[in-house]
């Protein structure tokens, strides 16, 4: 039975989670069962909130407990922080998941734990309530089960069977730094669950391929996350690390989680007025790029541009480094290359191939599918563009990408830059 | 300039259609009944809405175009924005028309179709949006309400979702704008309305169930759920703008974490 006292676990517990990036509940089409409560739907999930730091709140994110016995310097839960405790009981947990599960507040459970014991002590007790939830509370909504660093095959094995999603969180891209940072905790604890759900997975698929039933095993992935901004890593490792990963059967999201300095008091952590959400938003960007854009990350990323532009995005970044690519023919050259032009998405490249067939696309077309027209107008030709009455055609190869460059930013970013421009002046003098 | 006036309903649409291809004659607008008439009109032809027409108009439209371009058409329409009227006639009339082998329904550069896919997409969209912010809350004899308040009469197209979502559970969905609303029994949903004089079982500020039939531990839950809205937001990256485009404020009034 609830009481006053749970909502203030809840807070705890919750608050104690938020720093935990993923929410999606995408991945896995489930429809509804008679005897069962709850479905999934696929495609993007659905996201039920939105917090006032914009976040989305798709699933209940909570933790277990906040009860940790290792001292991750990154990690609000970390041991020798002072803090308030709580741990939710079972019946409790659960009890709250349903109950908000059918009132539309969630689209089900994003379970996560301090580590209690050992690994395997935690990990065993994430895996009974999602099987509880499964078998007692007949549950069939999303279940995002994290898998702690260091669990057992068996009990990975024993969750895969009642999640639909799994993670494990590698949180520091290189190993020095990580036992910088947690000296408890190395790379082989993070990548060996992650072996494990993906072995996992595969054999599943193999089994389907001879047997008739096969009980379905995390059918929406795994995902994991990385902190940004707290150890001197670049962007460049960070999305090799991601490319890598995307690379493996299984692995469907990398999350980015830009650093919120919550333990000051560590000499090892940077002091960081604001956690870096320009450099995190660029990394999503690149991300997009890697999964949705068919680039490959060392055209995004490479040896003398080993961090991302922080003033334009890596799609318009990359096209200002090779203007050679340019102009795009809107109306001849295929889906693959349009879709590289700047201001143009993966929408309205499918728009462009699929109207093109029926007449000619000018810019007008251009600007009411919803390009951005601002950005696409130096990198493509098209119908009108090259018209002999409107002039000749002032593209990135006629410009030049340096002088190109101002003229793609928006007045804050110049103001800005100037700012900067002026401050380190000042220093010079 | 000839006008056609219909009755508003996607039959009488498609008998638009019907008698306009019949007379082989373009009309300039399609209004609805009760519409001012243009200034220069010559000629006004008023359709009858006869389901043997549209039922005529519909299969051949099967033929012309694929279940998507068939859902531009169903869909556009509960958008009620009536003035998109005459574009949704073009584009089936444009779909019969079309001689290329490629159904008409890919040619974004086609203004009519675009407009078409454009609305399609914002009903899709907002239907997605009440799938998301709509909130249950449970009265004592286990039924749960939500209220909604959409845009588009989005309705019929989220009805199916809850009832595969929630198929253990009596609920009712009804939308305060348009005064209707699904009643699902476990067994199938069925349309109610209120009638004139009887007291709804909420508020139709606030979509508050009325105290004296909400369940005793409603509260808490709706109590459980504001702290846990309050406590996953983090305060050193507070961003109401982003805030406000995902979950736009003309939703917040029926939904739990957002009222006081």
């Amino acid at each position: 039975m609830l009481t006053e006292s749970t909502i203030e676990k809840l807070r705890i517990l919750a608050e104690s989670a938020k720093y935990d990036v993923s929410c999606s509940s995408s991945g896995t089409v489930r429809s509804g069962k008679k005897g069962m409560v709850g479905n999934t739907v696929g495609g993007v999930g659905i996201c039920h909130s939105f917090a006032d730091d914009g976040r989305c709140i798709s699933l209940l994110k909570v933790m277990l407990t906040n009860y940790c016995m290792y001292d991750c310097a990154y990690c609000i839960n970390r041991r020798s922080n002072d803090i308030k405790r709580a741990t939710l009981s079972v019946s409790e947990l659960e009890e709250i998941v349903m109950e908000f599960y059918r009132r539309n507040y969630i689209e089900g459970l994003f379970l996560s734990s301090g580590v209690v014991r050992n690994p395997d002590y935690t990990m065993e007790r994430l895996v009974r309530i999602a099987q509880d939830l499964r078998t007692i509370h007949r549950f069939n909504g999303y279940i995002h089960l994290k898998s702690i660093p260091g669990a057992s095959r068996e009990l990975i094995k024993k969750a895969g069977l009642y999640a639909d999603r799994m993670s494990v969180n590698i949180e520091i891209p290189k190993e020095e730094s990580l036992k910088l940072l947690a000296p408890e905790k190395d790379h082989k604890s993070v990548f060996e669950p992650m072996g494990f759900i993906r072995e996992g997975v595969l054999e599943n698929k193999e089994d389907k391929k001879h047997l008739k039933h096969v009980p379905r095993f995390v059918p929406a992935g795994q995902s994991t996350q990385m902190i940004v901004g707290a150890t001197p890593e670049t962007d460049k490792d960070i999305l090799l690390l991601s490319s890598a990963l995307y690379n493996q059967p299984t692995m469907r999201r990398v999350y980015y989680s830009g650093y919120v300095s919550v333990n000051t008091y560590d000499s090892r952590l940077p002091v960081l007025k604001q956690p870096p959400l320009v450099r995190e938003n660029r990394l999503y960007q690149a991300d997009w790029l890697l999964r949705f854009y068919h680039f490959n990350v060392n055209e995004i990323v490479d040896e003398t541009h080993t961090n991302l532009d922080l003033d334009v995005d890596p799609k318009l970044a990359w096209a200002l480094r090779h203007p050679e690519q340019f102009p795009v023919d809107i109306n001849k050259d295929d889906y693959e290359r349009i879709l590289r032009v700047p201001g143009i998405g993966v929408k309205s490249a499918l728009q462009i191939v699929n109207s093109r067939r029926f007449n000619r696309i000018t810019s007008y077309h251009l600007k009411k599918m919803g390009v951005v027209m601002k950005k696409a107008k130096y990198f493509i030709t098209c119908g009108e563009l090259t018209n002999m009455f409107s002039g000749p055609t002032i593209g990135i190869n006629e410009i030049h990408p340096e002088r190109l460059r101002p003229l793609l930013l928006s007045d804050k970013q110049k103001k800005e830059i100037n700012d900067r421009k002026q401050l380190s002046f000042d220093f010079d003098a | 300039m000839l006008v056609y006036t219909f009755d508003n309903t996607l039959d009488g649409l498609l008998s638009a259609v019907f008698d306009s291809f019949y007379y082989h004659e373009m009309p300039n607008d399609l209004l609805t009944a009760g519409d001012a008439i243009p200034l220069f009109c010559d000629r006004i032809h008023e359709v009858h809405t006869d389901e043997d027409k549209s039922k005529r108009v519909w299969k051949g439209l099967e033929n012309k175009l694929s279940y998507i371009g068939l859902s531009i058409i169903t869909i556009s329409f509960l958008s009620e924005e009536r003035d998109k009227n005459y574009a949704l006639f073009s584009y089936i009339c444009k779909a019969f028309k079309n001689p290329n082998k490629i159904s008409i329904e890919k040619n974004f550069s086609d203004p009519d179709v675009l407009l078409c896919t454009q609305t399609y997409r914002r009903v899709c969209y907002e239907a997605k949006r009440m799938k998301q912010f709509l909130r249950f809350q449970q009265a004592k004899d286990g039924t749960y309400l939500g209220v909604i308040h959409p845009d588009h009469n989005v309705l019929p197209l989220i009805i199916d979702h809850f009832k595969d979502r929630f198929n253990d559970q009596c609920f009712l969905i009804f939308d305060a704008k348009r005064k209707y609303g699904y009643y699902y029994d476990k067994e199938e949903a069925s349309r109610i309305t209120f009638s004139e004089g009887e007291t709804l079982p909420f508020d139709n500020e606030t979509g508050k169930m009325n105290s004296d039939i909400l369940s005793d531990n409603d509260k808490l839950f709706q109590d459980l759920w504001k702290t846990y809205f309050k406590a996953i937001c983090i305060k050193e990256r507070l961003n109401p703008k982003k805030q406000a485009g995902d979950m736009p404020r003309r939703y917040w009034k029926y939904m739990t974490e957002k009222q006081n």
